[in-house]
């Protein structure tokens, strides 16, 4: 596939801009089935107002709140969702793959 | 990632050129790659197979765990004349999800109801070309057999330093095209880089497997590395 993200980057220098808080969530690897390629990402403001997709769907609310963690202590996070993982009862993934997500701040 | 680094990448998206940009995940630490930088890399093996596949992907070099997240522009391509083989080639682009704009001057070709959702310029090539913005990412193609249209068009695409420039006709005609195309300032290097006859050579009889050789040509120009390009054509 070819890149055709929406401009959540160009969101992200915005948001910056303005003075929020911003974190990027990238999906760095994939294993099984997963719904959304590396390289797949997120932005996150301090106002929890997410652009993008890192699993279509079924875990941004959980990475989102991760990243709202991430903006306040300015360290970055490896996040790992999958059905061996014990969150997966929380959030997981439907389609049974496995995904690692990087969490950064921005700024 | 630092505003300076983002600010950068989204420039260098905005100019439609490829960047990489490499974090070791363990630490965050994190530098933007050009692609005219490639070349002088330590990375440049892993670099550049990443971003001709277009995909990114981790790497572990020296112990370190490295994500090369690849940001390519989405490739174009702008087919010069709306004939029956376009009609096959723009709906076969776009499923392979390139950016498609079909030029032609003669309105009765360049009609809404043959290429239905197909961007369409019924321009000549001179009006035509320059806002499309051709590039490096473009793949351009003339189809129309007329070399008051074909012509120019290839001019152009030379200019603009395609990444695939694919013309219709047989050896004989383009011979011809060859010739005209010298007397009108062409090198010999830009004409080399024409692909004529169009297409892989698989056989194809019917405008639409005209379409998937010229697709599948596209494809490896896009893809394979140099040597193994060499090997195929």
């Amino acid at each position: 596939m070819l890149n055709r993200d929406e401009d959540i980057l160009q969101a992200a220098e915005t948001w910056q801009k303005q003075g929020h808080g911003v974190a990027l969530a990238t999906v760095v690897e994939t294993w099984g089935s997963a719904p959304r390629p590396a390289g797949s990402s997120l932005v996150i403001n301090d106002d929890g107002t997410f652009l993008g997709s890192v699993s279509g769907g079924c875990l941004e609310g959980a990475v989102v709140t991760e990243a709202l963690d991430v903006i306040a202590s300015g360290q970055p996070k490896m996040l790992e969702f999958g059905v061996a993982d014990e969150t997966a009862w929380n959030v997981g993934l439907s389609c049974g793959g496995t995904i690692r997500v990087f969490v950064e701040k921005v700024g | 990632m630092k505003l300076e680094v983002l600010k950068e990448l989204n420039a260098e998206r905005a100019a439609r050129r490829p960047v990489i940009i490499v974090t070791d995940t363990a630490n965050g630490e994190q530098r933007l790659v050009k692609a005219n930088d490639i070349a002088a890399d330590p990375l440049r093996a892993e670099l550049s197979k990443q971003l001709r596949m277009g995909k990114s992907g981790s790497v572990e070099v020296s112990g370190k765990k490295l994500f090369l997240n690849v940001y390519a522009p989405t490739a174009k391509l702008v087919i010069i004349g709306a004939v029956h083989i376009s009609q096959a080639l723009a709906p076969l682009a776009r499923s392979l999800d390139y950016d498609v704009t079909v030029v032609d001057p003669r309105t009765a070709f360049a009609s809404p109801e043959r290429f239905p959702d197909v961007p369409l310029v019924a321009e000549w090539p001179d009006v035509a070309l320059p806002p499309l913005n051709v590039d490096h990412y473009t793949a351009f193609v003339a189809v129309t057999h007329d070399p008051k249209i074909d012509d120019p068009a290839l001019l152009h695409a030379f200019d603009r330093d395609c990444f695939y420039i694919g013309a219709l006709g047989s050896r004989k005609t383009h011979a011809k095209r060859a010739e005209r195309l010298r007397a009108q300032g062409a090198k010999d290097s830009d004409i080399a880089r024409i692909h004529a006859p169009i297409g892989l050579d698989i056989g194809a009889v019917s405008p639409s497997e005209i379409a998937v050789a010229i697709m599948a040509e596209i494809t490896a120009q896009l893809r394979l590395p140099p040597k193994e390009k060499e090997e195929a054509a």
